[in-house]
């Protein structure tokens, strides 16, 4: 499409070039497909590979958006449910026209034990990827997935536009991990909403530690169904002149509900980071809470913290703590008693600062994703 | 006090220390004999943390005048970190938080290896001893109580190995068993390492699982009274500091 090249399909990941895997790794994005119950590849404007791990055929369905649109028509009824088409110029722009993207479905009463991965890449030069993901939890289901979305090293200038409308019912779970992997010249535009059912769980964590010249997100999740879950959590690394404005949202809008949101930024190399929250409380009784720490490593950079409570009902309980600021040289001095030099002190801090096992993550996927923040080079 | 150069782990001469401008310690002369632990009373306020923290090398502690050495060696002008590393391990009062670093990533630490790595089977028996096995993979001191504090301290006191232990109330606030566990091991390590001691408190209880010949009352700012750890806490006890304030037999100088 647009004059672009359409990317080749391939039967494995494995058949791919190797930058593009090690590309797609730095995203979460595993090659040995064994190991995931499915495997979504999308590149600039192409599908490249979408195939369900044969252990895991009917407990779900993966296809491309457009692929899925054709096949069901009833997924009109989920396409722009819960976000409004004209709510900006991002959603306008993949309203009028989208490449692809995700469409994910957990089957009723599934147990998917091992993750699905997709992965949005950027290859080409000045391309500007408008995707359209739907993921569907069907009730009692349980479910991981993690998403990457990547960088080829060649690629030059770019723009990922990519809207993602999740839908959580009744008793099911979804624990939904995104790991972005970006660079200095590229813009980025997720918009996400998630509505959840009764009893329904979401959690959502989101990583970012690479430079991205400019990101801006506010995922909602809308609590529509009495008990609902959601635990909200995010990671992010500001550097190399980043400007990053990222929220998450929660609205309670049935009884029982619980929410929290937890953010860790750290910023340096004149970066600049907004990190948003918001919690509304439109139904009681409701329990939500958020936490935002920023680090700043730099006196170039700025971290602006702007948490959000709104409670609408009397028997809301909602609370926040943020704090920005330095390291703490007691935090130092107390590491280095224990024999550190004052540089591995502080990098030690850093590194638990940017510790995954605050994320919602089941031990495999955690101790996977650690080591693949160990193998980054964090330029600490 | 056993004098001579290669018999002290711990020398203080002279020394004297500023706090944000402010003289906190005045002309301390305190020799330490090696495989010995001394304690240290005083009242609020009259410098004791600040001696042990200046001993640590722990910065905003300005040495106006004097010297320390440890073990023959001048560690005056040495920062906290080569200060750990010759051997001195500091069991801190109020020891900080740490957001995302474990109690295992410090027992790491301690050992000399890295965060992240592998307890070695020495190490799990150890958090087992000190009944912290639910702590290990939660962030350092973040929410853990009075006692559950000290016995990370100490737990980690034990994975440093120090020939020097410098520690800042190690009993207060903890309850009756923690206490009994703190005193046993840190005992038990002082005796099978042949380190020595260096602790202030305010309560005697200690000094029933410690053995310990010396102790010093620390009173505005300098060395008022040394003699053993026993007859000085029972007097403290019987008739408070100001009894210490009066004493005719105080022998500040005494070596």
């Amino acid at each position: 499409m647009m004059g672009d090249k359409e990317k080749k399909r391939v039967s494995s990941l494995t058949d791919l070039p190797h930058e593009i895997l090690e590309a797609a790794y730095k995203s979460g994005i595993e090659a040995s497909e064994d190991k995931r119950s499915a495997t979504y590849m999308y590149i600039d404007h192409s599908l490249v590979l979408s195939k369900v791990n044969e252990h895991f055929a009917g407990r779900l369905e993966l296809l491309d958006t457009k692929d899925a649109l054709d096949k069901y028509s009833w997924l009109q009824d989920y396409l722009w449910d819960i976000i409004e088409p004209d709510k900006d110029e991002v959603t306008k722009s993949v309203f009028e026209e989208f490449g692809g993207g995700y469409f994910i479905r957990i089957m009723a009463g599934a147990r998917v034990e091992f993750p699905l991965q997709s992965c949005l890449m950027i290859s080409g030069k000045k391309v500007k990827q408008k995707v359209h993901n739907i993921v569907i939890a069907e009730e009692g289901s349980e479910a991981r997935i993690i998403t990457g979305c990547s960088m080829h090293t060649k690629a030059e200038r770019g723009e990922h536009l990519g809207v993602s409308e999740f839908f959580i019912k009744k008793d099911a779970k979804l624990n939904y991990t995104m790991i972005h992997n970006w660079s200095e010249q590229m813009k980025v535009r997720p918009r996400s909403a998630t509505r959840l059912e009764e009893n329904a769980t979401f959690i959502s964590n989101y990583i970012l530690l690479s430079p991205v010249k400019d990101l801006q997100m506010y995922p909602m999740v809308y609590c529509e169904g009495v008990n609902a879950k959601t635990e909200l959590n995010s990671i992010v690394y500001a550097r190399g002149e980043s400007r990053v404005d990222i929220g998450s949202g929660v609205v309670f809008n049935a009884a029982g509900c619980r929410g929290e949101i937890v953010s860790r930024v750290m910023a340096k190399e004149n970066s600049n980071v907004k990190a948003r929250a918001i919690i509304r409380g439109n139904a009681s009784p409701a329990k939500g809470h958020l936490e935002c720490k920023g680090l700043l490593l730099d006196d170039t950079s700025v971290i602006h913290a702007i948490p959000e409570l709104v409670g609408a009902r009397k028997d809301v309980d909602l609370s926040h703590e943020a704090a920005v600021g330095k390291i703490a040289e007691k935090e130092i001095t107390y590491l280095m008693s224990r024999g550190l030099s004052r540089d591995d002190a502080t990098s030690v801090i850093v590194r638990g600062f940017l510790d995954v096992d605050i994320l919602g993550l089941p031990p495999n996927l955690q101790q996977e994703i650690s080591s693949m923040v160990d193998k980054m080079d964090l330029g600490l | 006090m056993i004098s001579g150069e290669s018999m002290n782990i711990l020398e203080l001469e002279n020394l004297s220390v500023e706090v944000e401008g402010k003289r906190i310690l005045e002309d301390i002369n305190l020799h330490l004999p090696e495989k010995s632990t001394m304690l240290f009373f005083g009242p609020n306020g009259s410098g004791k943390t600040t001696l042990l923290l200046t001993i640590a090398g722990m910065p905003g502690y300005n040495i106006t005048s004097g010297s320390i050495t440890l073990n023959g060696v001048d560690i005056t002008s040495l920062d906290v970190d080569e200060r750990a590393r010759l051997g001195i391990g500091t069991g801190f009062q109020l020891p900080p938080e740490i957001t995302g670093v474990k109690l295992r990533d410090m027992i790491k630490i301690c050992a000399g290896g890295r965060p992240g790595d592998d307890l070695t089977k020495e190490e799990r028996n150890l958090i087992k001893r000190f009944k912290l096995d639910d702590f290990i993979n939660r962030d350092i001191n973040l929410g853990f109580s009075g006692g559950e504090k000290k016995r990370a301290e100490m737990l980690q006191m034990m994975a440093l190995k120090p020939k020097l232990l410098l520690l800042d109330e190690p009993d207060s606030g903890v309850d009756v068993e923690s206490l009994k566990l703190i005193g046993r091991e840190l005992q038990k390590y002082l005796k099978a390492s042949g380190a020595s001691a260096f602790i202030i408190t305010h309560h005697g209880d200690i000094l029933e699982h410690l053995d310990s010949k010396y102790a010093c009352v620390l009173m505005d700012g300098r060395i008022w009274c040394r003699g053993n750890p026993r007859e000085i806490y029972d007097t403290i006890l019987a008739r408070g500091y100001r009894e210490c304030a009066e004493c005719h037999v105080r022998h500040p100088m005494e070596d």
